[in-house]
């Protein structure tokens, strides 16, 4: 019982992390109707400007703005100077994040090389909390505490302001949009660096535990996509509900087969795609 | 609207028709390091044209092509090597292998489109890479399958050395080409092409478009696995680098360099993309910051690809 318990408080976590990775990648799915291979990157950005920060101001605090800011910065950049000019051409646009992710893999390689770390615990949340017999660490449940503020956020940001309004609006018909007088093209750069953003705090929180290494870019790709395919692109309770059926079944997965890892992660996504191809949430 | 028959392209039969001669006859002036560059390419031909019959052709984009090239490598290397197989086994379980795999797979993504597709595949390449790297007792994992027999020796043929594998190599693209070039020729290939166009059109006039689909997909499967056969052979060695992303996203720029829905386009794009890596490797270890930025500019300056330009009308 007690086994299940803290395997299914580390499938939160897990479900945490991809959450915060996928919301930004089915945020701009939604509104750009782009498939972002850069958004492995992204994480990977994140998490290693975090780190040099941090090595250099031993402040965590700082180092998340910073990789925050950057990341955003240059999602921004890629979407107003290159994806702009694609815009409706989802293969163009797939293949130019593409080459951007070959570009980031190999120019993080060359700026920090190829040796992993891990970003260091904040020291107010160091050790486990001990309820009952339950062993869990304090930051893994931070972590999945901060993530469900951000959902919540989102959600309030998606459906009580204007600008959730707008970015609804520019999800639902692009062209309507614009034609009531949203500047689809900025609000399109703006959802780019917010998701970009996303992503790159998925990787900073997630950096005590997971670090950084060479190849993560593309090994948190495939998870992403997989949580936003389940859910349903351009839905945000779509991400939220993939990366909780991902996260636990790629827990439980690892726990009982871990030769079959990578299996049991793609089989709900076959199921689902059988059964509803647009995923739960999404439409078509 | 009327205009059918591609306008602007006088250069290209000649092109076609020197590029033919070269092959047949350039080796023979060619030291072996070429050699062996030009048999990369020629396999490598093979893998782009099979994925352009999906990208180009048939207007579905896949990300995990280089799975059924792998699959194919790996069938070769594990029947040759740790059952000792013949040479005729080794080819048929390789081969069918793939096809086998293509025909699975297919019944999955045969029913999505676009996007959908392009990130369905994505995710069954990371599947297969998966299996590949982790299915250790079968595949030997990160350090792949080696010593895989010469094919010449492994065939029983009294030949040795680079050029008689380069000609058959070239007979396998040649067989490969004419076969795929009657495939979209033919009233099945039109209807390919009108999927790509109008979906809803050729269903409302009929076809069913998901067989269309799935047998483009596994037929598509099969000539990548052919080249995967081959580049067991060439190589003597396979690994999970074979079918990773990085390996499809090359695969998937090669069609997009040459020019989608040509089949020409994706030989010169595969010749393109096999010379500039090897060249670049004289100079600089930093071949994915290259093939990012050829990824860009040619998506900038060239997106219907090097053997569309200057052509006016559809295909």
């Amino acid at each position: 019982m007690t086994y299940l318990l803290v395997q299914t408080l580390n499938g939160l976590f897990s479900a945490a992390l991809l959450f915060l990775i996928a919301s930004g990648l089915t945020l701009a799915f939604g509104v750009m109707r782009i498939v972002n291979i850069a958004h492995g990157s992204f994480v990977m950005l994140g998490v290693y400007v975090a780190y040099t920060v941090t090595t250099r101001t031993h402040s965590l605090l700082l180092g998340t703005a910073v990789a925050l800011i950057v990341v955003a910065a240059v999602g921004f950049v890629m979407q107003r100077v290159f994806l702009r000019r694609f815009a409706s051409q989802p293969l163009a646009q797939m293949m130019m994040t593409m080459g951007f992710a070959l570009f980031f893999r190999d120019a993080a390689l060359m700026i920090w090389g190829g040796d992993p770390f891990t970003l260091t615990t904040p020291a107010l949340l160091n050790g486990s909390m001990s309820v009952g017999g339950i062993v869990f660490p304090w930051y893994r449940l931070y972590v999945i505490v901060v993530a469900a503020l951000v959902g919540v956020g989102l959600w309030l940001l998606n459906d009580r302001t204007l600008i959730g309004a707008r970015v609804r609006a520019t999800v639902d018909d692009p062209e309507m949009a614009a034609a009531t007088g949203i500047n689809v093209s900025r609000l399109s750069g703006g959802v780019f660096a917010a998701g970009a953003a996303l992503a790159a705090f998925g990787g900073v929180m997630g950096g005590p535990i997971l670090g950084g290494y060479a190849g993560m870019d593309f090994d948190l790709l495939p998870l992403a996509f997989v949580v936003v395919i389940i859910g349903g692109m351009g839905s945000l309770k779509g991400a939220l509900v993939g990366a909780i059926v991902v996260g636990m079944i790629d827990n439980y997965g690892k726990a009982l087969v871990p030769e079959l890892s990578y299996f049991t992660l793609f089989a709900p996504m076959i199921v689902v795609l059988a059964v509803k191809p647009t995923g739960l949430y999404g439409r078509a | 609207m009327a205009e059918r028959k591609p306008t602007g392209g006088a250069w290209r039969l000649p092109v076609v028709v020197a590029l033919a001669i070269f092959l047949l006859v350039g080796p023979s002036f060619l030291s072996p390091y070429w050699i062996g560059l030009l048999t990369q390419m020629v396999i490598l031909a093979i893998l782009a044209m099979s994925l352009d019959l999906l990208l180009g052709y048939t207007g579905l984009p896949s990300l995990g092509h280089a799975g059924f090239f792998g699959v194919a490598a790996y069938g070769v290397g594990i029947l040759s090597t740790t059952y000792h197989a013949s040479f005729w086994v080794s080819v048929a379980g390789g081969l069918l292998t793939g096809i086998i795999l293509a025909a699975l797979l297919g019944l999955i993504v045969s029913h999505v489109r676009d996007v959908y597709f392009l990130m369905i595949t994505l995710a069954l390449g990371m599947v297969l890479w998966g299996v590949s790297y982790r299915w250790i007792p079968m595949t030997g994992g990160d350090n792949g399958i080696s010593g895989i027999p010469r094919l010449e020796s492994h065939a029983g043929l009294p030949v040795t050395g680079p050029l008689p594998f380069y000609y058959l190599s070239l007979l396998v693209l040649a067989v490969c080409s004419i076969l795929m070039k009657r495939l979209v020729t033919s009233p099945f290939g039109l209807t390919l092409r009108g999927i790509r166009e109008n979906e809803r059109r050729m269903k409302s006039l009929g076809f069913n478009t998901w067989v269309h689909c799935y047998l483009s997909y596994v037929v598509s499967g099969a000539f990548a696995s052919a080249a995967g056969v081959m580049w067991a052979y060439y190589n003597g060695f396979v690994s999970p680098t074979y079918l990773d992303l990085t390996a499809s996203s090359e695969l998937f720029l090669m069609v997009t360099l040459g020019g989608p829905a040509t089949l020409v386009g994706p030989v010169l794009g595969a010749g393109a993309i096999v010379l500039l890596k090897n060249v670049m490797s004289a100079y600089t270890a930093r071949w994915l910051l290259v093939l990012g930025i050829v990824y860009i500019v040619t998506i900038m300056w060239a997106p219907q690809g090097l053997w569309n330009l200057g052509r006016r009308g559809r295909l």
